[in-house]
């Protein structure tokens, strides 16, 4: 987006709606703004339809106040809950077919370099589990093996969660949902672990109970794939209204499994980002 | 021409009323507009748009965001110019800022959202609406969507090929047509307040 783009045209100032004049005035464009400025700026997302005490909700936030760049950010989604969301977010989206997103955002991202020479435009793709780990799970890791310049997020609620509740890849093994009546008869599916074997430069998994790990995390994420390649951050947050918990447990619950051990935060960045990531981040250990 | 003239007509035609162009209605060449499904010429539509928007009881413009926003050279000149139009005509404005399907509903008071024009036009009880500076393919829904729902009198001044699904429609809409059009609309206005005030003595 050039600078000065984003600005009504005189006369029109007093029949805005008020939510336009406050992302024009205090919005996050080009403002290099982060989770710690959350509450200080107008956010990209004014309301959302998602249940109460979604974990996803939260993620969404944290992710959308993390972007480096939002101005230039162009976002691809799939089917699930999130896309629920992301139609009412000011931020150039894509809804793809159920399953199709990494193939869209490959595509997406190779005619934007192709459009703006000059310019780095981030593509980001975020989807649910059941269009990352199922459904597109092949789409998903071609886009890696091709080492195609885009990030992939995860929003991993541990289900199918706005059809009812059926198991998915990411559930865990025993999972009884009101779909999935017998128990889930395999295990969660080692995702990060698949993307940095699948040549993902950089691979995170976080919360959304620790914001500014998810922010440095998708930062990286998205700084990574600019210059080297694909990468892949997991953000877990179980469904309230699946996992049959009540939505003001959502955060210690969260900090409980993690204390547990159930859920492990990871990291996995290779040689090559990593000395990016030093350069870019000061050269000290972030 | 056919035997059967499709006319388009202030609604409410019904739910899923049909495009007029599946109707036979086709767009205006150059210089020309449409009224009521049929090719007029630019004037006789500039001089019907002021009749219509002056014997509005309720007239609004819907700008979009092709207007709304100063997104290239030339847009701020084309909306001081619309807002001196709907300031000469009597008319309120109420802004289509974007497309985004907001839910659970947008405020029908301060905006209008093309996915449902109806309920804004419901809200505020508008009989006669501009359109101008909404991207073409969301235009053409939404004047659809008020035709089938609403009895609201449509006008686009499209600055392409025009919108069949509105009642007049003027295509090439630049600077010139909208500042001819003001003229128009202030020496209708004052034409009709000469004639209240020889009516009145």
């Amino acid at each position: 987006m050039k600078p000065g783009l984003f600005k009504i045209s005189p006369g029109f100032e007093e029949v805005m709606p008020a939510e336009y004049r406050e992302l024009v005035e205090h919005g996050p464009y080009g403002a290099g703004m982060g989770v710690a400025d959350l509450g200080a700026f107008k956010e990209l997302l004014e309301e959302h339809p998602l249940c109460a005490g979604c974990g996803l909700a939260l993620s969404l936030r944290l992710f959308l106040a993390s972007l480096p760049a939002p101005q230039d950010t162009v976002i691809v989604g799939s089917t699930g809950c999130s896309s629920l969301a992301f139609p009412q977010v000011a931020l150039q989206n894509i809804h793809s077919l159920f399953g199709n997103q990494n193939a869209l955002a490959s595509g997406l991202k190779r005619a934007l370099s192709l459009r703006f020479p000059d310019k780095v435009k981030d593509v980001v793709v975020i989807a649910g589990d059941g269009a990352t780990a199922d459904i597109g799970l092949d789409m998903v890791m071609h886009s890696w093996f091709r080492q195609e310049n885009i990030t992939t997020v995860m929003l991993d609620n541990e289900a199918y969660a706005n059809t009812g509740g059926q198991e998915s890849g990411m559930s865990p093994q025993g999972t009884v949902l009101y779909m999935a009546p017998k128990g889930k008869k395999f295990p969660k599916i080692p995702l990060p672990e698949i993307a940095r074997e699948a040549g993902c430069a950089y691979v995170g998994a976080c919360s959304p109970a620790q914001g500014k790990r998810l922010e440095r995390m998708l930062r990286r994420a998205i700084l990574v794939a600019r210059e080297i390649g694909p990468t892949y951050v997991q953000i877990f947050a179980p469904c309230p209204t699946n996992y049959k918990f009540k939505p003001n447990e959502t955060l210690t619950r969260l900090k409980l499994l993690e204390k547990e051990g159930v859920f492990q935060p990871k990291e996995y960045i290779t040689r090559e980002a990593q000395d990016l990531l030093n350069k870019l981040e000061g050269g000290g250990k972030p | 021409m056919t035997a059967f003239q499709y006319q388009v007509l202030a609604g409410p035609e019904g739910y899923l009323p049909p495009a007029a162009a599946m109707m036979g209605v086709e767009l205006p060449d150059k210089g020309e507009a449409l009224i009521e499904g049929q090719v007029v010429s630019d004037e006789e539509a500039l001089h019907k748009i002021a009749e219509k928007l002056l014997g509005a009881e309720n007239p609004f413009f819907f700008p979009g965001p092709l207007l709304l926003w100063a997104w290239r050279d030339g847009v701020e000149e084309k909306a001081r110019a619309i807002k001196d139009l709907a300031e000469t005509a009597g008319a309120k404005i109420i802004p289509m800022p974007d497309y985004r399907p907001k839910y659970p509903m947008i405020n029908p008071d301060v905006e209008i959202n093309p996915n449902h024009p109806n309920l804004t036009i419901w809200h505020n009880n508008i009989d006669a609406c501009v359109f101008v500076g909404v991207h073409c393919h969301y235009a053409n829904m939404a004047l659809k969507i008020i035709r089938g729902g609403t009895d609201c009198y449509t006008i686009a001044l499209c600055a392409e090929a025009g919108h069949e699904d509105a009642m007049i429609s003027l295509r090439d809409a630049g600077l010139e047509k909208i500042k001819r059009l003001t003229t128009i609309v202030g020496d209708k206005k004052r034409q009709l307040a000469g004639r209240e005030a020889i009516c009145s003595r």
